[in-house]
């Protein structure tokens, strides 16, 4: 049965449904209580709200615009297709955009010391330019396996000033960055502010991260009711953690019309074990101090995810992605390696955009929906980053040198 | 009486501190974790500390992330933990065994199911890293109705404002991690242990045992007179894995090893109360 809203959680506990909460060592627990109280405050202070503003239009250079794909919609020769440039953002992706708001929420707490996790480095090339930006010291974690197939990143967060620490523990990629990251952070909680890079972790991160990506969905309304007068058919995104996903689908969870599809990374199939679908092949767990679907071995053992993107390479989702699941609000669905290939080369082709591979697996789901749908069907994709970082991946995978 | 109620009620009546000893079960294999396990008591271990592996424990240092990947790579599962207690009973009734260990694999056992299989193979406490007093309820209700106590975690961030949520529901014993970090780090002063037993004691009669930064036999006597138990694992866990070649080989002798070095802590706690 639908429900009046969608837009009520998390409950006073950080739960979405059964999913969410705080399950994080005890150490941790006053730091992320303050954070939630002081996060409260912050958006009630028209200081705290004006100067994320100012910051949003003129360093992120927001409102990021929402583009009429022409030529891809004709490729596709079926629904009318906008793409939501959150690669134009400074820093090339949308990561930028709960970055700004936690760094500014670390200055009001009077923390100086900025750490976070990165798998693409995407969210960790956009808290090194926020630590920069506000003098913060700054040290981003990055599983070795990361670091080798994101080097431009690497040397991008260098520049910055940030120390990138490898991480070798478990496989070496965004889940073990994230366990070394709570690792430095429980011994130096007095200091130090988390920034954590998707819509999950302990509450109040996965509100306060949707939060803060929600400027994606309520510019991209306010466009379209501009451009189009109505609002969109369906909506696309990629889905890892999350974040652009919710980002883009909370301000219209109220409005029964919009459909919304995530897609998860399902690497070289779901039938296999090098996968990164957390609904689609997971199962209810805890991780990283929040419930949700999780790949797990039989045991509750933490399954090794894989995607060819090194930001979807991640063995769970954020929580109120899986109550929307069970809630039927939002599909999910998945891309694998391949098809967000295809659909990387197509969007270079067809608009002079090359896309994360991140976003193509957005890109690889609208390949599929489009043709069947009417062409007054308005689709809008999440274009969550750009592709830049991904050019020696890509031509790997293309068996090309360069 | 709960094993773990007449463990420290006899000690106390000795004056003396609990000697809580820790390990992964299944590290390095399932034999040698065995033997370590059942030859604890002989060598004055009061309490067994057994830690359920998990992939990501990432409220543990290096040491005892190490160990987790070795008894995983070793075969070892949640069965094989509760397996290990049921053979320790066989000959032991007195000793208590607390499991240490996340969140993810009990859940995945069922918390209801997890409670009644621990309680049938001699499981007498629980501590859940990171299952915070907030969140404990689904476990801690079918584990204290099986008579398993489940063990509060206190912390050098644990104000005053914070404490009582902690021991509120708590039984067993709390729990002391003497420093902000992960296991395996620094050490803590005597003095600061002191001073913070006495804080948790004012809000809780429970008997209060302290963990993190114990290595040596000298460290384990200071804490021993400061509080009711002295924990230790990462330096127990550190003789283990020095007894493992890069190619997974095992030591002969290995058992014996970790069990002498445990005994020098044991009298370390002993002493440290006399």
């Amino acid at each position: 049965m639908a429900r009046n809203s969608y837009r009520t959680g998390p409950d006073e506990k950080g739960h979405f449904g059964i999913y969410g909460g705080r399950y994080i060592s005890e150490t941790l627990m006053p730091a992320v209580i303050e954070l939630e109280e002081e996060y409260r405050k912050a958006l009630k202070d028209p200081s705290f709200l004006a100067e994320l503003d100012e910051l949003n239009r003129q360093y992120i250079g927001r409102p990021s615009p929402l583009y009429y794909a022409e030529r891809l919609t004709n490729h596709l020769g079926g629904a009318k297709i906008y793409l939501k440039r959150e690669e134009l953002n400074h820093t090339g992706a949308h990561k930028i955009n709960h970055a700004i708001g936690q760094v500014l929420l670390a200055k009001r707490m009077g923390k100086n010391k900025i750490i976070a996790e990165t798998g693409a480095g995407q969210h960790g090339v956009a808290t090194a330019t926020v630590a920069a930006l506000f003098g913060m010291e700054c040290t981003v974690f990055m599983g070795a396996v990361d670091i080798e197939r994101q080097k431009p990143n690497v040397f991008r967060m260098k520049l910055l000033g940030a120390e990138v620490k490898s991480v070798t523990s478990g496989s070496s990629t965004l889940k073990d960055a994230m366990n070394d990251a709570l690792r430095h952070w429980v011994s130096n909680v007095h200091d130090t502010f988390y920034i954590i890079g998707t819509a999950a972790g302990p509450h109040p991160y996965p509100m306060m991260v949707r939060d803060f990506q929600s400027i994606i969905g309520r510019e991209t309304k306010e466009q379209l009711m501009a451009q189009e007068g109505r609002l969109p058919d369906t909506l696309v995104a990629c889905i890892g953690g999350g974040s652009n996903a919710i980002g883009l689908f909370y301000p219209f969870l109220d409005d029964a019309s919009v459909k919304m599809v995530a897609v998860e990374a399902s690497g070289h199939g779901l039938d296999t074990d090098k996968s990164a679908a957390s609904i689609a092949s997971g199962r209810p767990g805890v991780l990283h101090g929040f419930r949700s679907y999780l790949l797990q071995y039989d045991d509750g053992q933490i399954v090794e995810a894989h995607s060819i993107s090194a930001g979807l390479d991640y063995p769970g989702i954020g929580p109120e992605h899986a109550w929307l699941h069970e809630e039927g609000r939002v599909t999910y669905a998945s891309a694998t390696d391949d098809d967000a290939l295809e659909a990387f080369q197509l969007c270079c082709r067809t608009e002079g955009i090359i896309p994360a591979l991140e976003s193509s697996h957005a890109i690889a789901e609208a390949m599929k929906l489009a043709p069947t749908l009417p062409k007054d069907h308005i689709m809008v994709i999440n274009l969550s980053g750009r592709g830049d970082k991904d050019i020696f991946t890509v031509a790997q995978a293309l068996g090309e040198e360069i | 009486m709960s094993r773990l109620n007449a463990c420290f009620t006899a000690l106390k009546a000795d004056n003396k501190a609990a000697f809580v000893a820790y390990t992964q079960a299944g590290d390095p294999s399932l034999e040698v974790s065995s033997a370590i396990i059942q030859g604890m008591p002989a060598v004055g271990v009061d309490i067994i500390e057994l830690g359920m592996p998990f992939t990501d424990p990432a409220a543990d240092g290096p040491a005892i992330d190490c160990a987790a990947q070795r008894a995983i790579a070793a075969g070892a599962t949640m069965k094989q933990t509760l397996g290990i207690v049921t053979e320790f009973r066989k000959n032991n009734d007195t000793t208590p065994i607390v499991l240490m260990g996340y969140f993810n694999p009990v859940h995945d056992y069922g918390c209801k199911a997890f409670a009644k299989d621990a309680a049938a193979a001699g499981v007498d406490g629980l501590i859940i890293v990171d299952l915070p007093p907030e969140e404990d309820e689904e476990l801690r209700s079918p584990a204290n109705a099986a008579g398993i106590d489940v063990i509060r975690l206190a912390t050098p961030t644990s104000d005053d404002a914070r404490l009582p949520t902690i021991v509120s529901g708590a039984s067993g014993f709390v729990c002391y991690v003497a420093v902000a970090g992960t296991t395996g780090g620094k050490s803590a002063t005597a003095d600061n242990i002191g001073a913070a037993v006495r804080r948790i004691k004012k809000h809780t009669a429970l008997p209060v045992a302290v963990g993190f930064g114990i290595r040596t036999p000298e460290q384990a006597a200071a804490v021993a007179a400061r509080a009711d138990g002295a924990v230790v694992g990462t330096a127990i866990v550190d003789v283990i894995a020095a007894g493992v070649d890069e190619n997974g080989t095992l030591k002969a002798g290995l058992a014996e090893e970790v069990l002498d070095f445990t005994r020098k802590l044991a009298d370390g706690v002993k002493a440290g109360t006399e």
